[in-house]
This record gives C-alpha cells, structure tokens and sequence, in this order.
C-alpha cells in the first residue's frame, strides 16, 4: 500500500480502494490481536500517507521558527488534540536533534502548552508531561503547572499518575517539595506499579538536592520492597539503598533482611548483589559472600552473571571460591546469546589476569570463540587464551588467529583503501580491548614502525603488559621487523611472559623474510639466556656505539685476524642519539652506557647500598681545582632518587708525596644533608682515586634542587721519596680548598627525546600543567635565551625548536626530559624579543613536584 | 582503569540511541549535541556486522538493527551486559508491536509520539523504569477519544471510494 500512485483515472482509483481496503484489515487485526489500538497510528491520515510516498522523513526540514509558530494553534478552541500533538511531537524531535531553544521562546511555547491541559485526550496530556520534562530547564517559570500535576498524580485516570508524578518531580524543589511531600509517600506505596515505581525513582533522583526531605520517605520505601511487582521491588530497595549507603549497620541489616526473605525481582538481585559486594570490601562476612554464591544458582541470567562478576571481582578471592563462578561463566561461554558470551569471556578474561590456571578449564569453550562472528567475543577469547594457554596452544591458537585476521583485514579494505596494510586489524577489534592506548598507537599514520617501537617502549611497563602481546602477534602475521623487536622487549622486561615470547620468536625463525629471521634468532639467543645485563644491553637499549665506527672497527678486525675476540668496547660510542643525526647535543645514549659503568662501580660500595637505581650521572667531569695545580680534582655528580653521590676522581701530582684517607669535604648552601664520606685510602704520585661523598636531598622543601656547595679537600700527607717510593710512616693532616661545586636542576632531569612533541604533550594531559612569565633582562637575542634555557634545564630541545629562526622576533621552545623517579616532565617555552626577552614557561608532568621544580628553579 | 566493583546504583542507563542507516540521529536519549561525534563512531563501528555488543570507548554498548534503523543502548563498561540487553529488547519489543513489526525509518518517523512516549516508560533519568514490553505498550497505547471518529472517516472515505469506482465502472 506504500507509495500507490494517484495519477488520475478509474484504475489508480481502484488501487486507492484496495489501498484502503487493506489498512483498514491491518487495523482490524491489530486490534484484535493486541486488543487496543495506537492512536499515534490513527493519527496518520490514511489519504494523506498514500500521497506522501515512500521514504520521506517528516521531521527532515523542520524550521525552529516556524514549528514554535505553529504552538499558536495551542490557544485555538476548541483544542484540536491530533494536530496539537503532533506540533508537541515536533518540539521535542527539535531538542531531540540538539536545536537550541532559547529561554524566551521556551517559556513562551511553554505557556501556550499549558492551555492544552483543558483537552482529556490522553495521548496529549502524556506529550504535555513529556514537553514539561524536556522544558523543565530551558523555560522560566515550570512551576505553575504544578497543582495541573498534582491533580493528575492523585486523579483517577491511572495512566496519567506514573508520567505525572514523574514530570512533577522534574520541575519540583526543595522547598515546593515539602508541599506535595503526602502526595509522594502516598503515591510511592500506590497499588498501581507504575505509579509506585515512578515515585520510587523521582525520589532517588530527588534525593541529590532534597536528602533531608526524601530520606522521611523510607517506611514507605520499606513497605514497596515487598511488592509482587518486579520494577517496584527493584526501585525501592535503590531508594532504600541510596539514602543509607552511608550507614553501614543499616545496610548490614538491609542485607540481612533481604537475603533471608528472597527477592522475587532479578534486577533487584542484582542490586543485592552489588551491595553485598561492597560490604564484603569493608566486613568479612561469609554469610554475605554465601548470599552472593547462592545467587549462582538463580534462575535468571542476569542474576547469575552478576553474581559470577562480583565474585571474580572479590578482592583476594581464593581460587576455589572462584571455581563456581568460572564454571557458570564456562557455561555461558556457549549461550546462543551474544551478550551473554561477551559478558562471560570478558569476566574469564579478568580471571585470568589474576588467576589464569582458575580459567584453564575453559581453553576449550574459549577456543570455540575465537571464531565468534563477534569481534569483541573473539578478541577477548585470543587475549584470554594467551594468558591461559600452554605452550603447545598458543600454537594452535596461532593458526585460529590468522583465519580470524583475515576476516578483519576484509573488512578493512572496505575502510581504508589507501593503506597497503591493514592496520585496522589493530584499530577496530584490539582498539576495543586496550582502549586509548591501543587507539593512539594504532592510529599513529606511520603505523608500521612508529607504533611498534611505541609499544616496546610503553608496553612492557603497563599494568597488564599481557594486553599487548596480541597487538605484536599481529604485526608479526603481517611480517614486520618492529614487531618482532617489541616482542624481544616485552620478553626481556617480564619473565611471566617470557615462556610465551619464546614459542613465538621460534615461531619467526621459520619466516619467509630475511631481517624477520635474523632478528627473531638474534633475541631468541639473548632472550634464552635469561640475563637481566644482556638483555638490557642488546634488546632494551639497543647499539650505544656509532654505527660507522662499528662498520670500520669491525672491517679492521677482519683484516688483522687475532685470537682475541672482537670487542665492542673498542667501538667509539654514538655521539648523537641515532634518531636525530643532527644535533649535536650530549646525547643520552652515551650517558647510558658510562651510566652503566658508574652504576657498577657505585654498587660495589658498600655504603651506597640501598640507595636504588641511578638516575643520572652527570655527562661531563667538573674540575674542582685548575689545571697545573699539585692536586687535580674532577667531580661527576650521581642523582639518586633521593640521594645524590659525588664521585670525585683525585690525582695527586706531587711526586714526593702520598696522600692517605682523602676525602672531599662538603658545605650545602641549601637544606641537602650530608650522610657520609667514602675516603680514598691511598693517593700515590700519579696514580688517581676516587672518593666519595653522599648526601641526601632536600626533603622538607623538595623544590629546592639547587645548591651550590663549598668543596674541602682533607687528607693526610706522608712525604715520600720520589726515587724509591718510600714512604714516611709518620704523617699530618693538611687541607685543600676547592672549588664550588654546582648542582642544578639539570642533574634531575635526563633528556629524553619526543619524536612527537605534540603528542606527548597531550599523553601528560594538563593535570599539574604551570605556567609562568619570566623576564629575562639580560638575554638579548632568542638564541641565546634558547642556548641557555636548554642548557640550564639539561632537557631535550624537541621538534628543533633549539634553532630560531632568522628575523623572528617570537620563538617557542619545546623540552622534554624524565624527571628523577621517572616522571616525563615537558616544558613549553614561549619567548618574545622586544628589548629584551620575555619568556612564558609552561611546564606538564605526570606529577606535580618536578613542575614545581622546573619553575622554581627558573624563577 | 575501570573500577573493579561497580558501586551499587539504579543510574543503569547511560544513553539509548536510534539512528538511520546514514548513521544520522533519530532520537536520543539523553539528547546531547556534543554527543554526534561519538554516535558516528559508533555507527561506524557496528553498522557493518550484526554482532550486537561491543565496548566502544569505554562504554558497553549493545544494539540492534532492524532494516534501516540501528537501536543501541549504551552503558558503563562495568554495568551487567544483560541488564542492558534487557533494555534494548524492551524498547524493540515495544516498538515492534506499536509499529506492527514494522520497525523501520519511515513508520517510526510517523509514529515519533510512541517512541517518545514509550521511552519514557523504559527509562527515567538513566534508571531502568520497566523492562516488561507488554507493560510498556500498555500504558502508552492509549485510546483517545476521537476513534470512533477516525474510524468513521475511514469507512467514510471508502464508502465515497465505492461510489466513485461504481460510477466510472458505470461509464
């Protein structure tokens, strides 16, 4: 009947009857089918819908002005309920859409609306609560349809009660409330469920401006609990829930009551449910966790799934009071429902987090669902699997993932057309699992290896790093090098995972593509010998030494065959970090491996024990005393997390003495403590030491990082012969005055470098985001503000933001670095050249206290 | 990280969304401007399969279609996927008989009062108010008072209708 043509002649006229003819059957049987009829159905004229034809949408070119136009027919007599409807109908589809409605022309449209209260046709007087509802916000003056509402509430015609209640409490406050406050307890114990269940909930939304008031309202609420109406049961122990969530005896009692009494409505289990799981965080009560285990047994889903959900979500669950509920969501692993094997695997998957042998039984059912025409199903099955499976089944699950990649890449042909991979198969399935990191990685436009080395680096130090073992999975079926390198990484920073990295690096010795092979056989070997040294040497961090110097080292070794093996050390290291050739800056890497030697060197001490890793070695020796002087001293600073050590390498250049029990004496300027001294022992002519001097940082006001210190020599000095070396057993103590030594905030911060400024800026997010204005009166050019800035902060200049550009006068400077304890602290510097520079720092860290710092120290 | 225990609450309900098959708004519920973005990406993401659960952005969302319309309901990840479920067949269920298991663009678009109306009946301020579809269409199929009316105009029309054929057949 859609669409009958009317073009003219006694033939279309007959269509016309047939037409009508056949809607006034459906109608017919409508009625007698369901035994009432639609009046918003009626309301379509049947002549004027033939003439409409097919697919048109009525609402599709609404005018705001013209529809509120229209509301002027709300005054006509006598009131037409059809087309009044109908114009209601249109106001909200407006809001609906997101239309703006002013507060004039809303009360105004309001107003005219309230005329309609005069008709009794139902289906208007329930558009009218609606408009009320919608308009509750945006017009002024709601509240005089108050006693209109009231007088529905309490009236006869049960179908305007629950809606009436509803709209009523929607445009009451606090203080009208207490006016209707009988009304409310009446209608919340009302025989009608629909209008009990109304007041139920209009209370609980209540309950946020008018606590006091609602909170009278529980013997009513009480005496609803026990309603044979399900919805009604399920309201009223929310409300009763919600206004003693804060006692605990009474929920205690609450639950208690309940519990022994049964409750016939499934989503009020659920509630219970969630209650008692609450208290079990803060009571130890096996009467509550036997509540929640009998629940299992419930014959709604529902109930048994948030029974199951609960239980796993139990802190410090034991594995077999986890066993019932991993055998129920087990069943539901093969429910013909979707949601419900959803909601099973993602509750395994939790399991399995935490105790992957509980879900071990169910590798089969999981298996099933790898399949899933459900792409969540089937991804949260691989993630689970890969944290349940045995060896042998991750090899078998290799090969249900690569059918179940090939389905998704389909998929995204249709998608994007223009990448040649598909890295969809990241973004849309895993996206869901991961959530924004997945997202952020995946949608990186230099996909391939970009994202790869991001998730080496940020993967393995997430909470869950086992989440991104499937991403690497993939990449390694699509054939990329980077992915079996972030492999390698997740491998070389999480032994649990190891077992599992191993079976699939063997499983790319055997790729087709070269590097893949070689790479995957390089980490298996490293990986295979499980040590932490090498693996941070050749997989974590990677080649320190420069690669042109490797190549011609390595040449040589081959022309001048010798029995020594080849030695790395040998390779001068990468003066520049390889990503950026460039600069030519104190490159980070470097510092790593001199870090090493340090880090080794400091933990043989035993006073340094205890002291955590090493941050941060200063790059370049300080000299404590000038060159040609008897005694030369190079100080390298060593900041700690919250200790600094100050190595102080000695040379004694006097050749008729020897120095004994050296040690360099400090002086802080600010609150650093000094803990001990680790003396040099011996100090003959020409043969350097190194002493030791440990202090602890400031701790009262840990913004205070700078410090300069006077530095003491102190020693005792045996005269010698320069010819025989012998030495005078008598000795005297004598003392060396040295110079300042220095420390700023340079010596917290480690340069790090940000590929992508923008990106990281927003990754730390603006939660302890500073910002500050500075005046630098002395600078003259931005180059040199900029020279200074990076060198006083010791940040990487990001994005060569170090180079200024010729003729600008306004420049910005990007910095990043890691602050002490690991946290990235990036600064954005803003600086205008007038007469003289003015510089706008902006600083962001994970953390507030290295902000703080940073801005400090540059005030 | 989602919170492991869901704090107790009836606020179930975070949106229920109708769009069309251009992925373009029907009704939504709440209605929220800035909320078009996320409607697009989650029409992006499940109009193509008929899978009909998905966690989308850190919400639980499950969903329906049903010729050229796509029905979802949208809740926190950590809310029972079931009880949303529930949710959504209610609001199919009742408007699948409203509308006569006719549940497409064009006859919802004429009937929007029903939608509006029997939303209003499933959820009030993000709480399930009723999941029973049979209870829904209830209180909103309403009998007005102008139906014998309608009726009549009804037989009227064809009765002209009769006439009319009866004439030209007569010519």
């Amino acid at each position: 009947m859609e669409g009958a043509p009317l073009a003219g002649g006694w033939l279309d006229l007959l269509a016309v009857c047939r037409a009508l003819v056949a809607t006034q059957r459906s109608w017919n049987l409508t009625r007698s089918g369901t035994g009432t009829c639609f009046p918003w159905i009626r309301l379509r004229d049947p002549a004027c819908s033939l003439t409409i034809g097919g697919g048109s949408n009525p609402f599709q070119h609404l005018e705001k002005s013209a529809v509120l136009q229209e509301a002027r027919v709300f005054n006509e007599t006598p009131i037409n309920p059809r087309k009044c409807a109908h114009i209601l109908t249109k106001i909200l589809y407006l809001i609906n859409q997101g239309e703006h409605l002013g507060t004039t022309e809303a009360t105004e449209a309001f107003f005219a609306m309230t005329k309609l209260f005069q008709s009794n046709d139902p289906t208007l007087r329930r558009m009218c609560y609606l408009t009320i509802k919608e308009m509750s916000c945006i017009a002024e003056d709601v509240i005089i349809v108050t006693s209109s509402l009231t007088k529905d509430m309490t009236g006869k015609e049960d179908s305007y009660r629950g809606p009436a209640v509803r709209a009523l409490c929607q445009i009451t406050d606090s203080t009208m409330l207490q006016a209707i406050e009988r009304y409310m307890k009446q209608a919340i114990v009302d025989k009608v469920p629909s209008v009990s269940s109304s007041a139920l909930v209009s209370s609980l939304h209540l309950l946020k401006c008018s606590f006091d008031v609602v909170k009278r309202w529980v013997n009513e609420a009480q005496e609803a609990v026990s309603s044979d109406n399900i919805m009604v049961q399920y309201h009223a122990l929310g409300l009763l829930y919600h206004v003693r969530k804060n006692d605990r005896l009474a929920v205690s009692k609450m639950i208690s009551k309940f519990t022994r009494h049964g409750l016939k409505s499934p989503f009020a289990y659920c509630m219970m449910i969630r209650v008692a799981s609450r208290q079990l965080e803060e009571e130890d009560g096996s009467p509550l966790f036997d509540f929640i285990e009998s629940c299992l047994r419930n014959k709604h889903e529902m109930v048994v799934y948030e029974a199951a959900s609960a239980i796993v979500n139990l802190p410090g669950c034991s594995a077999k009071e986890l066993a019932p509920a991993v055998s129920v969501l087990q069943l539901f692993c093969s429910s013909p429902k979707a949601a419900l094997r959803y909601a099973a695997v993602r509750t395994l998957n939790k399991v399995a987090m935490k105790h992957p042998s509980a879900v071990t039984a169910c590798n089969l059912d999981l298996e099933n669902l790898v399949t899933d025409s459900n792409r969540s199903i089937a991804t949260l099955a691989i993630t689970t699997l890969l944290k349940t499976g045995s060896e042998g089944s991750i090899d078998r699950l290799m090969k249900q993932i690569s059918s179940f990649m090939s389905e998704i890449s389909d998929e995204f042909k249709v998608h994007s057309p223009r990448l040649p991979r598909p890295p969809s198969a990241l973004s849309s399935p895993l996206v869901l699992q991961g959530g924004f990191e997945y997202k952020r990685t995946a949608s990186s436009p230099c996909w391939p290896r970009a994202s790869c080395t991001s998730w080496a680096r940020r993967g393995p130090k997430t909470n869950n790093p086992s989440k991104y073992i499937p991403l690497a999975v993939n990449r390694i079926c699509f054939v990329n090098t980077g992915a079996v390198s972030a492999l390698a990484k997740f491998g070389a920073q999480n032994e649990e995972m190891l077992p599992s990295i191993l079976v699939l690096l063997k499983r790319c010795v055997m790729d087709d593509d070269n590097e893949v092979r070689d790479r995957a056989t390089f980490y298996l070997s490293v990986l295979e010998q499980k040590q932490k040294a090498l693996n941070a040497g050749y997989i974590l961090n990677g080649l320190t030494v420069s690669i042109p110097g490797l190549e011609r080292a390595l040449q040589q070794y081959t022309l001048e065959p010798s029995e020594k093996p080849f030695d790395l050390k040998s390779v001068p290291l990468a003066t520049t970090p390889m990503a950026e050739q460039r600069t030519a800056k104190q490159p980070e890497k470097v510092a790593a491996t001199r870090q090493e030697i340090f880090q080794e060197q400091l933990a043989a001490v035993p006073e340094f024990q205890g002291l955590g890793p090493l941050f941060k070695s200063s790059p370049e020796p300080v000299a404590l005393t000038e060159s040609e002087t008897e005694y030369v001293i190079r100080c390298t600073k060593h900041t700690f997390p919250e200790h600094m050590v100050f190595q102080f390498d000695c040379t004694n250049t006097l050749n008729d003495q020897t120095l004994e029990n050296v040690t360099v004496q400090l002086e802080p300027t600010e609150a650093y403590e000094v803990l001990c001294y680790v003396p040099a022992r011996s100090l003959p002519y020409n043969q350097p030491g190194t002493c030791y001097t440990l202090v602890a940082l400031p701790k009262e006001d840990p913004t205070a990082v700078g410090c300069t210190f006077s530095c003491m020599m102190k020693f005792t000095v045996k005269d010698c012969d320069p010819t025989t070396g012998e030495t005078d057993d008598e000795g005297y103590e004598d003392e060396y005055v040295l110079e300042d030594l220095e420390v700023t905030i340079a010596d917290h911060i480690q340069k790090v470098m940000k590929l992508n400024f923008e990106a990281a800026w927003d990754e730390v997010g603006d939660e302890f985001e500073k910002e500050e204005t500075f005046t630098l009166s002395t600078i003259k050019t931005l180059e040199e503000a900029v020279g200074n800035i990076v060198k006083f902060l010791g940040m990487h200049p990001c994005e060569r933001s170090d180079k200024v550009p010729d003729n600008k006068n306004t420049h910005t400077l990007l910095l990043a670095g890691v602050f002490r304890g690991g946290h990235d602290i990036l600064v954005r510097s803003r600086l205008l050249l007038l007469d003289t520079v003015t510089m706008q720092v902006t600083a962001r860290s994970s953390e507030e206290l290295p902000v703080d710092i940073v801005l400090a120290s540059v005030g | 990280m989602e919170a492991l225990i869901l704090e107790p609450s009836l606020y179930t309900v975070k949106a229920i969304l109708i769009l069309d098959n251009d992925g373009d708004r029907l009704f939504a519920y709440p209605s929220i401007k800035e909320q078009k973005a996320f409607e697009k990406n989650i029409f992006n993401k499940t109009h193509r399969t008929d899978s009909e659960i998905a966690l989308l952005e850190g919400l639980t969302v499950v969903y329906k279609s049903s010729i050229d319309l796509y029905f979802y309901v949208i809740g926190s990840s950590c809310e029972n996927e079931l009880m949303l479920m529930a949710v959504l067949n209610c609001l199919f269920d009742s408007l699948s008989q409203m509308l006569r298991k006719n549940v497409e663009k064009r006859a919802l678009l004429e009937n929007m009062e029903g939608l509006f109306l029997a939303v209003d009946e499933i959820v009030d301020g993000g709480v399930i108010l009723e999941s029973d579809s049979q209870q829904v269409v209830h209180w909103v199929a309403l009998r007005g008072e102008d139906v014998p009316l309608t009726e009549q105009t009804v037989s009227q029309v064809l009765q002209s209708a009769k006439e009319q054929i009866k004439w030209s057949l007569l010519w």
